[in-house]
């Protein structure tokens, strides 16, 4: 699994009994303890232990929850308040949960982003990149699935609204085959919770190959240039798992305090109302984290070649399924945006596009932002959440399919420093010795 | 440089990003809970009034379904005594069978529920001109603002301005969203008599002391996950600065 | 080594041993929330107690009623059954225990009926033991008191905490 050759030697008999027959002992050592990590990896490089322990959080309390949760349509919105009122520490275990959902993907924005910045999907880390993105998905799915649990008024119409959507590609035999009958019921809560109750284990599944193909390749690096030695790196055990250690502890004091004095930051109001089919909330919002997906989808409010409900579905899944082309779609030899002047901004931009996009979805649709005038029925015309996710949406669209590919081509790069090592060494000395490459690299810390 | 230029692009487009939502809803104004805040706890005495509110004028109408009698001695709720409990829960009948299998009904005991008013929802619309009056276990978390939102309605009543129709058998509340409520105004000064003598008996009072009331019946938890939130969060600063100092220990010679 | 570096070193590993001390006390106190879960909820708990009106029970009739989820029995005796359960002596007993410290009073017999063996519930039976109690799942025979007699059973059936609450109605639990 990790590159480079074996570090491990048994120490006696037994362990070299043991591993002539399995190398456990060896594959432990090999990529937990004495694996080669670039020196100069920075916090932003911390957030993939974060994940590993996020995933870990939400499955031991989402197997708890199960122990109490009924998923059934009558039932379920009572046993999530049984357990957040009878069951001992049921609240705490619950708060976890949720908002460990958010948290979850807090994470998994810093690490993409990361891995953005960093060009960290550029050859050989294709197939590392994509198996990322299948995890997002699968992540998407399972807060997705996990949103519709309680069946509340969110849970219900959130449901409804979803499963329609891939009706409007898919059809109407596709969503009664989803719901299991003619609208979102009892038989759909039962198969979400089996669902949301499986997918963990395979992202789970899928992280172990998303490390073994790092472990394969190695780590990239804010310099993005590849380790040239044993001077470039560190072994991984003690150096960042006490690095690691540390972050987990701050991140856990940061999801401590919402989870202890703002449990509700992230939810919506309607989460604590009852399911009911016969009336539809008067707002209806996605969870934060899908919420730049959602906007994307509510921008197209106009038909061309196809019907804007399909178009809008099209742009909503491409969104997603453009991640997996951008090792293709990113020209530039160089990797880490710390040498690329333009690609810096347009990776920034980029970000709060998302931030933006976010924050779109999250609004009712059709409010106006900056009024013009008054229409016809009196209502305010003008600048609307539509329109700036329209732009948000070009934005989005434009980063992957004209910047990547034509900015490698006409962008100048800043020199880049010889290795890691001489890198480093011009941080240290604050840039006045070191090499005119590594001088000239605009922030020393990112 | 850049770094300063991108936070003032930031900061420029949070600021542009105020809604002009044209709301139908006036803002509640917000009140001063007790409970608000990492050190927040209820007021017990404020919880028995709310209680004494919710008994004597909102339970005619209004369920609780998700709160137990048992919880009203529960540690971090109103604290009734046991005696207390058991008498408030023996005032409320709760369905049950008789010895021939018929339905009937029996004094509460401290493990039921609140009943429900009405039978079925059905009954619940039926009986009140087709609105039917909501739960209110989490009404304090089913709003924003919960509980400002709570005593807002209580002292939103009023006649309503000119030009504004209020439907047959509705009422005009300012603080409903589209201001139309179907419940028609549930308290009036002097309602409720309090047994402390320097409680204020007025509407502002009630509905203060009854949206604390809910906010406990919402949340029933809350004072014991701000107590160990607090014992959490020491506990993680400290492990934090000596994870912190572990890891520079492990790193001293390390260019990196 | 010198004495420089010798000190260095003993206050690193001691840094090193209180962080990790620290963070396996916290990860400890965190799991006790985790193990607490399963824990009987205040709602079961709650539903800790059963009254029993005894009036509607005739001399020599049972009833079962559920007390924590367990069929629990109560019996009006008759004479001649207290009689006999209070003439067996304790040598005869595998778990020596007198008929008078099983009951409140002698009319009334009031145990759980689960077989103390491996939890099934035994059936009235005057073949095992007249007036007694005996087990189908591996043939534990007991008397009228709940006493075990014979078989694989080690103990007799278990008296919950119960009270007379008046002259008719007693509370278990």
């Amino acid at each position: 699994m990790a590159s480079g050759p074996s570090t491990y030697t048994p120490s006696n008999g037994f362990m070299r009994w043991l591993d002539a027959r399995l190398p456990i002992v060896r594959f432990a050592n090999d990529n937990l303890l004495s694996f080669p990590t670039p020196k100069n990896l920075n916090y932003a490089y911390t957030f993939g232990a974060i994940l590993f322990y996020c995933l870990v959080i939400q499955i031991v309390t989402g197997i708890v929850l199960a122990m109490h949760f009924i998923p059934n349509s009558a039932l379920a919105f009572g046993s999530v308040e049984y357990i957040m009122r009878d069951v001992n520490y049921g609240w705490l275990i619950r708060y976890i949960h949720m908002n460990g959902a958010s948290f979850f993907f807090i994470a998994v924005y810093v690490h993409i982003f990361r891995g953005i910045y960093y060009g960290s999907y550029k050859a050989p880390r294709e197939i590392l990149w994509i198996l990322g993105v299948i995890i997002f998905l699968l992540m998407c799915a399972t807060g997705f699935l996990g949103y519709t649990l309680p069946w509340s008024q969110m849970s219900l119409w959130g449901a409804n609204v979803i499963t329609n959507l891939l009706g409007a590609l898919l059809g109407q035999d596709f969503t009664q085959w989803l719901w299991g009958g003619y609208s979102v019921d009892n038989p759909t809560l039962q198969r979400f919770f089996s669902l949301h109750y499986l997918l963990p284990f395979v992202i789970l599944g899928v992280s172990v190959l998303h490390v073994w193909a790092l472990h394969h390749v190695g780590n990239n690096n804010p310099t993005g240039i590849e380790p040239k030695g044993p001077q470039d790196t560190v072994p991984l055990m003690p150096y960042y798992t006490t690095k690691y250690y540390f972050v987990i502890a701050l991140f856990t004091i940061a999801f401590a305090a919402v989870v202890f004095y703002a449990p509700n930051l992230f939810g919506h109001v309607d989460h604590y109302v009852e399911g009911n089919p016969l009336k539809t909330p008067a707002h209806i919002a996605p969870e934060w984290y899908l919420a730049a997906f959602y906007a994307m989808l509510r921008a197209i409010d106009f038909n061309f070649i196809l019907d804007s409900k399909v178009l809008g579905v099209l742009v909503m899944v491409g969104a997603i399924g453009i991640l997996f082309l951008v090792p293709w779609l990113d020209t530039s030899k160089v990797r880490s945006a710390r040498y690329r002047p333009v690609f810096w901004w347009c990776f920034w931009i980029f970000v709060a596009d998302y931030a933006v996009l976010s924050w779109a979805g999250l609004q009712p649709a059709g409010v106006v932002l900056f009024q013009t005038g008054v229409g016809e029925d009196g209502n305010p015309v003008g600048f609307s959440i539509t329109h700036l996710s329209q732009i948000g949406t070009i934005y989005y669209f434009g980063f992957f399919l004209l910047i990547m590919p034509l900015l490698g081509l006409f962008e100048t790069p800043r020199p880049l420093p010889d290795s890691i090592a001489t890198a480093v060494l011009a941080k240290k000395k604050g840039g006045a010795a070191a090499p005119a490459g590594a001088a000239s690299a605009p922030e020393t810390r990112v | 440089m850049r770094k300063i230029a991108l936070a003032a692009a930031i900061a420029l487009a949070a600021s542009a990003t105020a809604p002009a939502i044209a709301a139908t809803a006036v803002e509640p104004p917000a009140q001063e809970w007790s409970f608000d805040g990492v050190f927040g706890t209820f007021d017990r005495n404020q919880l028995k009034r709310g209680f004494q509110v919710f008994r004597e004028v909102c339970s005619a109408c209004h369920s609780l379904k998700l709160v137990a009698f048992r919880n009203l001695k529960d540690p971090g709720g109103p604290e009734f005594t046991e005696a207390e409990a058991k008498a408030i829960a023996a005032g409320f009948q709760v369905p049950s069978l008789d010895d021939t299998g018929q339905p009937t009904t029996r004094d509460g005991i401290l493990a039921d529920h609140f009943p429900l008013v009405y039978p079925n929802d059905i009954a619940a619309h039926a009986a009140n001109n087709g609105a039917a009056p909501p739960d209110l276990s989490l009404m304090a978390k089913a709003r924003e603002n919960g509980p400002d939102y709570i005593h807002a309605i209580m002292v939103g009543f009023h006649e309503a301005p000119e030009g504004f129709t209020v439907p047959e058998g509705a009422h005009y509340n300012e603080y409903m969203p589209g201001h139309v409520i179907a419940m028609a105004p549930p308290l009036k000064d002097g309602q409720v008599e309090y047994a402390e003598a320097n409680v204020p008996r007025t509407v502002d009072q009630y509905g203060k002391d009854v949206a604390a009331f809910l906010m406990w019946a919402a949340e029933p938890k809350l004072e014991a996950r701000h107590r160990l939130g607090m014992g959490v969060i020491i506990f993680l600063s400290l492990l934090s600065v000596l994870l912190f100092l572990s890891y520079r220990r492990v790193w001293r010679n390390i260019d990196h | 080594m010198s004495a420089a570096t010798h000190d260095e070193a003993t206050r690193r590993d001691f840094l090193y041993v209180f962080s990790g001390a620290a963070a396996g006390v916290g990860v400890a106190v965190t799991a006790w929330p985790f193990i607490d879960q399963m824990n009987p909820s205040a709602a079961t708990q709650a539903l800790a107690t059963t009254e029993v009106p005894l009036a509607p029970i005739a001399e020599g009739q049972q009833i079962t009623v559920m007390w924590q989820g367990k069929p629990t029995w109560v019996r009006r005796r008759t004479a001649a059954e207290i009689e006999q359960v209070r003439a067996m002596s304790n040598s005869e007993l595998k778990d020596p225990q007198p008929d008078q410290e099983r009951v409140k009073k002698p009319e009334w017999l009031v145990v759980i009926g689960i077989c103390t063996h491996l939890g099934c519930i035994p059936n009235r039976d005057n073949a095992g033991q007249p007036g007694g109690y005996l087990c189908a799942c591996h043939g534990s025979v007991y008397d009228a008191s709940g006493r075990i007699l014979r078989g694989p059973a080690p103990l007799n059936l278990a008296v919950p905490p119960y009270e007379f609450v008046s002259d008719t109605l007693i509370r278990i639990g």
